[in-house]
C-alpha cells in the first residue's frame, strides 16, 4: 500500500455520485495550492529561502512552482532581508503593484523588526509601510522556518472569505496604510 | 619614482604658504596639514599641479565632528600622488553655525559624490558643487547622521520602550 496521505476534502454535502461545497472553499483550495510567490531578498534571509527552493526542501511541493520576479500575477510577497529605509518605498509601490489577493510574509528578523540594525537609515520591520500577514523568526530562518510559514499563509488562504478586499476589516486595515 | 620625505613635502608647502598650512602631525608617517577654507582651493591646486608633487588623486574626502571643540566640524581631504606613491592628509575645521566651504569639484570630478556624502551625513555646504543633495539617506531625513548630536537608535521604533518590560 501507498503511504501517501491525502488531504481531506472540505465539509460539504455528500451523496451517490455528487458532492457540493461552497464555493469559497472550492476556490480557497485552489488558491492556497497554487501560490505564486514574489522573493524580495536581500540580504542572508534570501539565500535560506535559495535553499528553500532547491532540491532538498523543496518549495515547489506546496504548489509554489511559479516563482514570479514580478509583480504581475503574484499572489505572495515574500519579503527577505534588511529593508533600508531607502527602499521603503519601492517594496510599498511591488506591494501596490499586486493584484487582489495578495499576502506578504516578513522573513526573518530584519524584515519583520529592523533586525540588529537598530539605526537610522534601516526600516524597523516592513509593516511600517505595508501590511504583513505571516511573520517568520530567526536570523536568518531555517528553510523549514520559511516553510511553515508559507504554510500559515496557506492556511489563511483556505480559510479566508472570497473577496478579503471587500472586508470592512481589510480596508481599514489598508487605509491605515494610506493604500486606497 | 621614490616616495616624497614629509621634509621636502613640508618645506614645499611652507615655501608657497608660508604660515597659512600648519602641520599637525605624521602618524603612521603620513603628512597631516591643517590650513583654513579661504586656502583650501588653493593648496589642493598646489599640490596637484605642482610638477614635483603631482598628487592627481584625489583618495577621499570626508567629515569628522568633534563636538567639544570649537570648531567642531572639520572637513577632511586624503590626496595621493600615483607617481611618487606618496600621500598626504589635509584637515579644514568650521564652526558649527558657518559650515561652507568651497567645492573641489573644479579641481576633480571624483569630488561630486563625495562632497555630496559628506554633505549627506555631516551637513558641509560645498559652495559651487553643481548638484548638493543627498545621495545615500532618504530625501526627506532632516538631520545629520553621522554627528555626535544625532541618536545613535532609531527614534521611530518603539518595541524596546520601557512599558513593554514592566519598567
Amino acid at each position: 500500500m501507498s503511504d501517501i496521505q491525502l488531504v481531506d476534502a472540505p465539509a460539504g454535502v455528500e451523496g451517490a455520485g455528487f458532492f457540493a461545497t461552497s464555493l469559497d472553499k472550492a476556490i480557497g483550495i485552489a488558491r492556497s495550492n497554487s501560490l505564486w510567490p514574489l522573493p524580495f531578498a536581500t540580504s542572508c534571509c534570501g539565500i535560506e529561502f535559495m535553499a528553500t527552493m532547491a532540491s532538498h526542501y523543496d518549495l515547489s511541493r506546496f504548489g509554489a512552482e511559479r516563482l514570479s520576479f514580478s509583480p504581475r500575477q503574484a499572489d505572495l510577497l515574500m519579503v527577505m532581508g534588511t529593508i533600508s529605509k531607502k527602499m521603503a518605498p519601492v517594496l510599498r509601490q511591488v506591494y501596490l503593484q499586486m493584484a487582489e489577493p495578495r499576502w506578504v510574509i516578513a522573513v526573518g528578523a530584519c524584515a519583520s523588526s529592523g533586525g540588529i540594525f537598530d539605526t537610522y537609515s534601516v526600516l524597523q520591520g516592513i509593516d511600517e509601510v505595508i501590511p504583513v500577514d505571516v511573520y517568520v523568526p530567526g536570523c536568518p530562518p531555517r528553510p523549514e522556518a520559511i516553510i511553515d510559514g508559507f504554510m500559515n499563509i496557506q492556511e489563511l488562504v483556505k480559510t479566508e472569505t472570497l473577496r478579503r478586499r471587500s472586508e470592512p476589516k481589510y480596508q481599514a486595515l489598508l487605509a491605515k496604510y494610506g493604500i486606497q | 619614482m621614490a616616495k616624497i620625505p614629509n621634509e621636502q613635502l613640508i618645506k614645499a608647502i611652507a615655501d608657497k604658504f608660508d604660515t597659512q598650512v600648519t602641520v599637525v602631525g605624521e602618524p603612521y608617517e603620513l603628512l597631516t596639514v591643517e590650513t583654513g577654507r579661504e586656502q583650501i582651493i588653493d593648496l589642493l591646486t598646489f599640490l596637484k599641479t605642482d610638477a614635483e608633487l603631482k598628487f592627481a588623486f584625489l583618495t577621499d574626502i570626508t567629515a569628522i565632528h568633534y563636538p567639544e571643540q570649537e570648531k567642531q566640524i572639520g572637513v577632511i581631504y586624503h590626496l595621493h600622488s600615483l607617481t611618487t606613491n606618496t600621500r598626504i592628509r589635509i584637515k579644514v575645521f568650521l564652526t558649527d553655525g558657518d559650515v561652507h566651504i568651497p567645492s573641489a569639484t573644479v579641481l576633480w570630478d571624483g569630488a561630486n559624490w563625495m562632497e555630496r556624502e559628506t554633505y549627506d551625513f555631516f551637513g558641509v555646504i560645498f559652495d559651487g558643487h553643481p548638484d548638493l543633495r543627498r545621495i545615500l539617506n532618504v530625501d526627506d531625513m532632516t538631520a545629520f547622521p553621522m554627528r555626535k548630536e544625532f541618536p545613535l537608535e532609531d527614534p521611530n521604533r518603539v518595541d524596546k520602550k520601557d512599558f513593554y518590560f514592566g519598567r
